[in-house]
């Protein structure tokens, strides 16, 4: 181990130097150069994680606090991308035509570990997947403070970063990677779609009270959601709850609300803060006097409260199964996925599978596993097929140009089977949601 | 700006979320008096009677059926847990202690998680008790007006176990000297066991009486633990009348924070039992001395 250890930083330090020499004249503007595996420097852990017959992937998901459920789901959806990556499924095929069992002929082969939702604890996963398995690439979050911790350490140890749930604005925004990716949409798209939604459904000049998680997410949820409701609608912020995630008692806050005159509940809590809320609100009577809004929908949301508490409520999301309807794609992963596990996939788990599928179509395009060539393959920003219709990756903060999916609770007797909670309102367009790429303050760090 | 009416409302929020803490701070108080073990998987008793219940609740649609279901079988788990596992730690550090019961504390969640997975159940309140109720001051759910009355009768019922019967008399007089109460002929181990099993039936009563307000998931007990043992030091150690005085404190410094800004509740809480831990260390109605 040690001498092993001895052999490759000397050997990395020669390569380094040689490298740097190299990268300097292929970033050098107008010009192209042929480019040799064995002229690219070890970085990483480039190339020793992909030089067996298996590339591993290093996933930190939440198992067990708030977000253990949205946790699970995603993870599910994480192994059947591997699974369909491995046996050539034609659904992956049509987004990542060039993968035939496995990818650049090695198979993928998947790490968990638990997060609890902490960006502590993942970032020390993945340092210890990067250390035994030589991860090739890392995911998970479900939480943005997690996502953020894992964009600046992507960039750090020069390992790609697919991010999994994450909505905050940062994460593509301030705190954007040049290692790092996002498919999901986030605060200011959500906002941007759900708003128009709102003002045309309930009209001008109404009061919300905001339930917001306190946390990157949550307040960069809520800033884009009440600048757009005052900004279009002269909607009024009447009062904005503040709590830490995890929270199960909600009394204290809802009491606020209920004394605030506010007619909407526009609700940023997530995962089981978000079902306790929800579920709370409709016990103290708030709802459905006031009206609940979700910007950012929650996968089983609908399942823990039941449709009763979710009917009419408005939501905006990434994925709803329903979309089978519209989408061929989105009809091949939820029969994939459903057959497979036995529950209609909820949008994390379709986020997974896509971010897997997209890497697996970026480093297969690419024809390498070294970072730097699969980012700036990313980075063509070229258009390829997705669950969701045609989308393609913003160059400039690595966010994925996708449509938004505003969704609205149907009423228990409307339901036509026990998982068709949402009926989908409007797929709106991603690219007018988008904020300019520079507006968030991203700043993408080097490749090397 | 003070607005009077949630003013009030909050401290009728704080009555609720105080009595729910005094009673499982009672459960761990007398536990640690008598027993001299601070149990960390009472977090995890709270859950179990939670899952105990619903399970209950599932099969019969009874809530009164629930809630029996759940606090004993949380008796039963909390007698065969000290018999096996704990007897063995009366004589070993509190390291040990401590260790061995966060150990049980983690067994018992992931098993939990293992048996019904991660999303939440919810059990309904009992049919009568659905609803709100227009209390002039504010509207309040029914079901946390009623969860109020009865926790208020399960920490009578405590409190005459405790005071007004021959096993409270030995549990007390082992609060305050263990070794001499064994040196009087009185089987401690017995008296142990059931104490260790009584104080889990608390955490697990409150766990399923809570079940309709915050519906039951693995981690349910992670947080109820932490501001259980701020109660327990505010109150004093061993303590059951610091114990409720304890839990009424923390609910109303929850609740009264909130109403200015709710991120500051726990940091006033924390302040608190700092203020506490300052002045009057062994806490407010704990004995000096007492281990």
């Amino acid at each position: 181990m040690t001498i092993e250890f001895d052999r490759n930083g000397v050997s990395r330090r020669v390569l380094l130097r040689a490298g740097a020499g190299l990268a300097g004249t292929a970033l050098a503007p107008g010009m192209i150069i042929p480019v040799f595996a064995e002229d690219k420097p070890a970085m990483g852990t480039w190339p020793a994680g992909s030089k067996g017959d298996t590339v591993t992937i290093g996933a930190a998901v939440p198992r067990t606090g708030a977000y253990a459920a949205q946790g699970e789901d995603e993870l599910k959806g994480m192994e059947l991308a591997v699974q369909h990556i491995n046996e050539g499924h034609e659904l992956i095929k049509k987004i990542a035509p060039k993968v035939s069992k496995g990818v650049l002929g090695k198979k993928v082969a998947l790490v968990v570990a638990d997060s609890g939702a902490k960006p502590n604890n993942a970032v020390q996963a993945q340092q210890r997947f990067i250390n035994e398995n030589k991860i090739v690439a890392m995911t998970g979050s479900t939480s943005s403070a997690v996502a953020v911790a894992l964009n600046k350490f992507a960039d750090r140890e020069k390992i790609l970063y697919l991010v999994a749930i994450s909505g905050s604005n940062d994460t593509t925004g301030k705190d954007c990677a040049r290692y790092s990716f996002r498919q999901c949409f986030y605060g200011e798209t959500a906002a941007n779609a759900i708003g128009p939604v709102l003002l045309k459904t309930f009209g001008k000049d109404k009061k919300a009270a905001f339930m917001t998680p306190d946390y990157t997410y949550g307040h960069t949820v809520t800033k884009s959601m009440s600048e757009y409701l005052a900004k279009h609608g002269g909607w009024k912020m009447v009062t904005n709850q503040i709590s830490p995630l995890g929270t199960s008692d909600f009394s204290q806050y809802l009491t606020n609300i209920a004394n605030s005159g506010a007619e909407f509940i526009v609700n940023v809590n997530w995962g089981r803060d978000a079902v306790l809320s929800v579920q709370q609100a409709k016990q103290f009577g708030l709802t459905p006097k006031m009206k609940m809004v979700i910007p950012y929908q929650i996968p089983f949301l609908a399942k823990e409260t039941g449709a009763e508490l979710t009917e009419g409520v408005f939501a905006a999301t990434d994925f709803w199964w329903t979309l089978g309807d519209k989408y061929p794609l989105a009809k091949m992963f939820v029969e994939a996925f459903s057959k497979k596990y036995g529950y209609m996939p909820e949008w994390g788990a379709n986020n997974a599978y896509m971010q897997f599928a997209t890497w697996a179509r970026m480093v297969s395009e690419a024809g390498s596993f070294y970072p730097p060539d699969v980012i700036k393959q990313y980075e063509k920003g070229e258009t390829f097929a997705s669950t969701v219709g045609d989308v393609h990756f913003r160059p400039e903060d690595h966010q994925l140009v996708r449509p938004v999916i505003i969704v609205r609770g149907k009423a228990p007797k409307d339901m036509k089977n026990k998982e068709d909670y949402w009926d989908v309102v409007e797929v709106v367009p991603g690219a007018p949601l988008m904020q300019k790429p520079d507006a968030f303050g991203c700043k993408l760090g080097s490749y090397t | 700006m003070l607005n009077w009416g949630n003013f009030v409302s909050q401290l009728f929020n704080g009555v609720v979320l105080g009595a729910l803490l005094a009673l499982i701070a009672s459960g761990l108080t007398i536990i640690y008096g008598t027993l001299g073990v601070l149990n960390l998987a009472h977090g995890a008793m709270f859950m179990l009677g939670g899952y105990a219940g619903w399970l209950a609740y599932s099969y019969t649609g009874s809530f009164l059926v629930a809630v029996i279901a759940g606090s004993a079988f949380v008796l039963l788990v909390g007698v065969i847990i000290e018999r096996v596992i704990i007897r063995s730690f009366y004589g070993r550090p509190h390291e040990d202690q401590l260790l061995v019961t966060f150990g049980i504390g983690i067994v018992m969640v992931e098993a939990a998680r293992f048996f019904f997975g991660s999303l939440s159940k919810t059990v309904p309140p009992p049919s009568g008790l659905v609803g709100i109720v227009d209390l002039g001051f504010m509207m309040y759910p029914t079901y946390r007006l009623a969860l109020l009355a009865i926790v208020a009768v399960a920490l009578i019922v405590l409190y005459v176990i405790l005071y007004r019967t021959r096993l409270g008399m030995i549990v007390r007089a082992g609060i305050e000297d263990s070794g001499m109460v064994d040196a009087l002929g009185i089987n401690v181990h017995k008296v142990f066991m059931l104490v260790f099993g009584i104080g889990a039936m608390a955490a697990g009563f409150a766990g399923i009486v809570n079940a309709p307000v915050v519906s039951v998931s693995p981690d349910v007990g992670e947080a109820i633990l932490v501001q259980t043992f701020v109660v327990v030091v505010i109150g004093g150690v061993g303590s059951f009348p610091g114990a409720v005085l304890g839990g009424l404190i923390a609910g109303e410094i929850i609740s009264i924070t909130s109403m200015f800004n709710p991120g500051y509740a726990y940091v006033m809480l924390f302040a608190a039992m700092t203020l506490v831990l300052v002045l009057r260390p062994y806490g407010l109605l704990g004995v000096a001395g007492r281990e």
